[in-house]
């Protein structure tokens, strides 16, 4: 239980650099904890104590595999998310880039037409 | 000079080979050990992007240009469609149609190898084309460094 | 191995602690580079392979082009008006959200041992059906290619959107006029009689 606490400080760390930081680099670096985290939850929900990964060897009884080995479903959920969020980190990094060719700055606060 | 200096050159010399040969190994046994196209073509582009940092943007975009980096990344995604869409030969859509053998074997399982060679391509020549428009293309829109820098 | 879980998860949090307060900008690129290390260890003890090494190049990759792209452009911190405000409210939502996410975490099952209702069904038929000795690669690839046709197509959207922010110059040159012109024609394109309408139709036509 303690460790899923962890987990959603860090999540919680990611969350407070994207809203309190005014810097454009230190918000994608927010987003991008913020995404460790949720991966690593989901892995941890499907780990089981003591297993060993779902990768059948040859050599192995079948009904042991399966015994012992962790969920490998939630590993495929994450597979893609990993590489989603890279690409969705580099559309990221093109907008603020586009923001720096305007303003000349990453500070948000100097960003005027972006103010409500 | 274009690049870095002369160790880095030399040492990149060695090793991209070593690179390209691990991500492509990666992508084919992806279905035995772990690893995937993914992972393997993420690999690839490392290699390239290596490259690009070691001998300069000349080097790397001679080798492949983003012209054709985008076409290969379309093409592995309509591989990709391709191949799901031949599952109508069997009755549904991405079914397996190439028949498997002996479970650890390369030729093992169906289609699963050559979906993970279209990803692969994709996602090689995708990040590949993304890292040069973001650090050298950005470079030229924003006219802050001159375009003989690197 | 539980230790080493403890261990590994409070280093991300120190990490991302560095990343997010460090006033230098490239050392907060760094930390949060070092935070996508250790979790990659995490996972490669959790039992995941395939997460740790597509997590590793990943990390990489976000690394180089952070640092490539934005940092080598700009470094200056910001140091001037911290809004107190909005660093007090998010801390008492967050100290909020903790809370309440600690009493949603009872209703979970513990850790280390998951309801695998699916996941077992998987493991059991996964290497018979698809000859894929990897249970996740063959999941992904086979039972839910949907899920990687999707990813796919959000790869290559994200990428094209990338392209297109980042394009210096429109296609069409700036001295080129419109062709068509839009709303009412000025005096001298309107047909002054008949003829001229026929002509311009039969040369259209």
């Amino acid at each position: 239980m303690l460790i899923y606490f962890l987990n959603s400080i860090l999540f919680v760390m990611g969350l407070y650099c994207l809203i309190a930081k005014k810097h454009l680099v230190k918000k994608i670096i927010g987003m991008v904890i913020m995404e460790y985290a949720i991966n690593l939850f989901i892995i941890l929900l499907g780990y089981k104590k003591g297993g060993i990964p779902p990768i059948l060897l040859p050599g192995m009884e079948k009904s042991q595999f399966v015994q012992q080995s962790v969920d490998p479903l939630p590993q495929v959920l994450v597979l893609t998310s990993i590489v989603i969020g890279l690409s969705v980190m580099a559309l990221m990094v093109a907008i603020s880039l586009r923001l720096y060719e305007k303003y000349k700055t990453f500070d948000m606060s100097e960003i005027r037409r972006l103010h409500g | 000079m274009e690049g870095m200096t002369f160790i880095v050159k030399t040492t990149t010399k060695l090793l991209i080979g070593i690179i390209f040969l691990f991500g492509i190994y990666i992508t084919f046994y992806g279905h035995l050990t772990p690893g995937g196209g993914f992972a393997g073509g993420i690999m690839l582009a490392c290699g390239m992007i290596l490259m690009t940092l070691a001998f300069g943007k000349r080097m790397s975009l001679g080798k492949l240009s983003d012209f054709y980096a985008s076409l290969l990344d379309n093409l592995g995604a309509f591989t990709f469609w391709t191949i799901a869409m031949l599952g109508y030969i069997g009755g549904y859509f991405f079914m397996n149609f190439i028949e498997k053998s002996n479970p650890f074997g390369l030729l093992s399982s169906g289609t699963i190898l050559t979906i993970n060679i279209a990803i692969g391509v994709k996602v090689f020549a995708s990040v590949f084309a993304v890292f040069m428009a973001l650090t050298i293309f950005g470079r030229f829109v924003s006219g802050l460094i001159s375009e003989d820098e690197d | 191995m539980l230790f080493l879980f403890y261990t590994l998860l409070i280093f991300c949090i120190i990490g991302s602690i560095i990343a997010i307060e460090a006033r230098n900008i490239l050392a907060s690129v760094i930390s949060a580079g070092v935070v996508g290390m250790a979790l990659s260890i995490l996972f490669l003890f959790l039992g995941a392979p395939d997460i740790a090494i597509t997590q590793v190049v990943v990390e990489i990759i976000v690394l180089i082009v952070l640092i490539r792209s934005t940092v080598s452009l700009d470094n200056t911190a910001i140091t001037k008006h911290r809004d107190t405000f909005a660093i007090l409210s998010s801390l008492i939502f967050f100290g909020l959200f903790l809370v309440f996410a600690f009493m949603a975490f009872q209703g979970l099952p513990t850790f280390g041992e998951p309801i695998m209702s699916v996941g077992r069904q998987y493991l059991e038929n996964s290497v018979n059906q698809t000859g894929a000795s990897n249970v996740v690669m063959g999941i992904l690839m086979d039972y839910r290619a949907y899920d990687t046709l999707g990813e796919a197509t959000v790869i290559f959207t994200a990428i094209l959107g990338a392209f297109v922010v980042l394009r210096a110059k429109g296609k069409k040159k700036k001295e080129e006029s419109d062709k068509i012109r839009v709303g009412i024609p000025e005096k001298e394109d309107l047909p002054m009689s008949l003829d001229q309408i026929e002509t311009s139709s039969d040369s259209t036509s």
